[in-house]
């Protein structure tokens, strides 16, 4: 491995072009500096908690630390996706539905390629199972995300047409049945996108940072096709079941559309 | 022939309705926000409601939502439709279509079209035809005549009229103006501080 270390000045130096932009932001008055400091602060502290964490994690074999940090990590990116609602589902449903389609799909799939593709020993080794987990849930909670948002926002705005399709003996999933298909196609555009492009327009993060650290391209791009795969797929389901138990949770057993159990737009 | 039968009926703010009818057209009226609409769209079973609905004695809740609401026809103040084409809406290779269109002075043309095309008084014609087609046992109808010129208020009343008497089904008709009541209303129902009262016409 032949990896250059980066010293506390090479990172400050790196820093200077953060300081530059929130400069330059002040000066013609776009009000965003104060969040690129924050935010630029938050990726420091946050990296570094979680590296020593990992560092900490990857040292020892128990797989009661990885469980925590995974649970850690799903809560967190539960309330990601709680937050970018725009009308989310009141009470519990609000926090649980996203959080369990992530839950089912991310872990299914990681834990899928750690005794099945990679093979690791034990499968829930840290040092593959942590990353390949924060990466599966990263991309799946955007997708989750934007495919809840779009079903409710697009159900609350065409309710009319939901009712007049009812109205004619139409079952629940015909009527909200092009809401749900769209939602899905906008849960999985981001994913799509980044298969397409992949390696084009852009060399994907991982793989980046394993050239950057001294691995062979080839096997750098093998994990990015493993872990595009997975994401993908991980993301396309967990938008499904979120979009599909969402949508009938706005109907009620007499399947009349229950708007109601939507918050207020926020 | 169809009874449409509503027992300690109650939805909302309204008082409960106890209410029997076989093929008569009932114009239902009331003051603007008065719950004429949302009686309508409980018996539907759109929303929520207490008390009893039933067909035939056939009780709503008994009865699967989608065939309730095959049965029992409602046609809102306002059309929506989610296809471009009016025909996609429609079931295919209907014979009755035709009738219903020339009835209403349609042009056949008109089901080729993209719906932002229509009028709203088009609109409300194709989504009286729509709902015809599907051959309701009751029918509730939402001022159906509101955004139409006086030669096609006659029109969609005969045609109202024409398939009421034809199925003998029950017909609850909101309607505000007092013409089109005396034309077609066989009984009366008035929304009057919450209350469902029967009045004679």
């Amino acid at each position: 491995m032949n990896v250059i270390s980066l010293s506390v000045v090479d990172l400050s130096m790196a820093a200077i072009s953060i300081i530059s932009l929130a400069i330059i932001s002040v000066i013609l008055k776009l009000e965003l500096a104060n969040q690129i400091i924050i935010a630029a602060i938050r990726t420091v502290v946050q990296l570094f908690l979680i590296g020593l964490i990992l560092k900490t994690l990857f040292s020892q074999t128990e797989f009661i630390w990885v469980g925590l940090l995974s649970a850690f990590m799903l809560m967190i990116a539960g309330r990601e996706v709680m937050a970018r609602q725009h009308r989310r589902f009141r009470g519990l449903w609000g926090y649980g539905l996203g959080t369990l389609s992530m839950f089912i799909s991310s872990f299914t799939l990681t834990v899928y390629a750690l005794i099945v593709i990679i093979g690791t020993d034990p499968w829930y080794t840290p040092q593959y199972a942590i990353p390949l987990l924060g990466m599966m849930l990263g991309n799946t909670m955007t997708g989750v995300a934007l495919a809840m948002d779009k079903l409710t926002t697009t159900a609350w705005q065409q309710r009319a047409v939901i009712e007049a399709r009812l109205i004619l003996g139409q079952d629940w999933r015909t009527a909200i049945g092009d809401i749900t298909r769209d939602s899905v196609r906008v849960g999985m555009i981001p994913m799509i996108n980044a298969m397409a492009a992949a390696g084009l327009v852009s060399l994907p993060g991982m793989m980046t940072g394993q050239i950057l650290s001294g691995t062979d391209p080839v096997e750098a791009v093998k994990y990015q096709i493993l872990i595009m795969f997975m994401i993908t797929a991980g993301t396309g389901f967990s938008a499904m079941f979120a979009t599909w138990v969402g949508a009938k949770h706005l109907f009620d057993d007499r399947q009349r559309l229950r708007l109601e159990r939507l918050n207020a737009k926020t | 022939m169809t009874t449409l039968c509503l027992n300690e009926f109650q939805v909302q703010h309204l008082k409960p309705l106890n209410f029997k009818v076989k093929d008569k057209i009932t114009c239902l009226s009331g003051d603007s926000g008065s719950g004429k609409s949302l009686l309508l769209r409980a018996i539907a079973d759109l929303i929520e409601h207490n008390g009893d609905a039933l067909l035939d004695d056939k009780k709503c809740s008994d009865i699967p939502p989608v065939q309730w609401r095959k049965w029992v026809g409602f046609l809102p103040a306002e059309s929506h439709w989610w296809k471009e084409n009016v025909k996609d809406h429609f079931p295919e290779n209907n014979k009755q279509v035709h009738h219903f269109l020339k009835m209403l002075s349609l042009r056949e043309e008109s089901l080729d079209w993209d719906i932002s095309r229509c009028s709203t008084g088009e609109k409300q014609r194709l989504a009286l035809i729509r709902l015809l087609l599907n051959e309701p046992k009751v029918l509730l109808l939402d001022e159906p005549t509101a955004s139409l010129d006086q030669k096609n208020v006659e029109q969609v009343e005969t045609v109202i009229k024409q398939y009421a008497k034809d199925n003998q089904v029950p017909v609850i008709w909101v309607s505000h103006d007092p013409q089109q009541i005396k034309r077609v209303a066989e009984s009366m129902l008035e929304i009057k501080n919450n209350e469902i009262v029967e009045v004679s016409l």
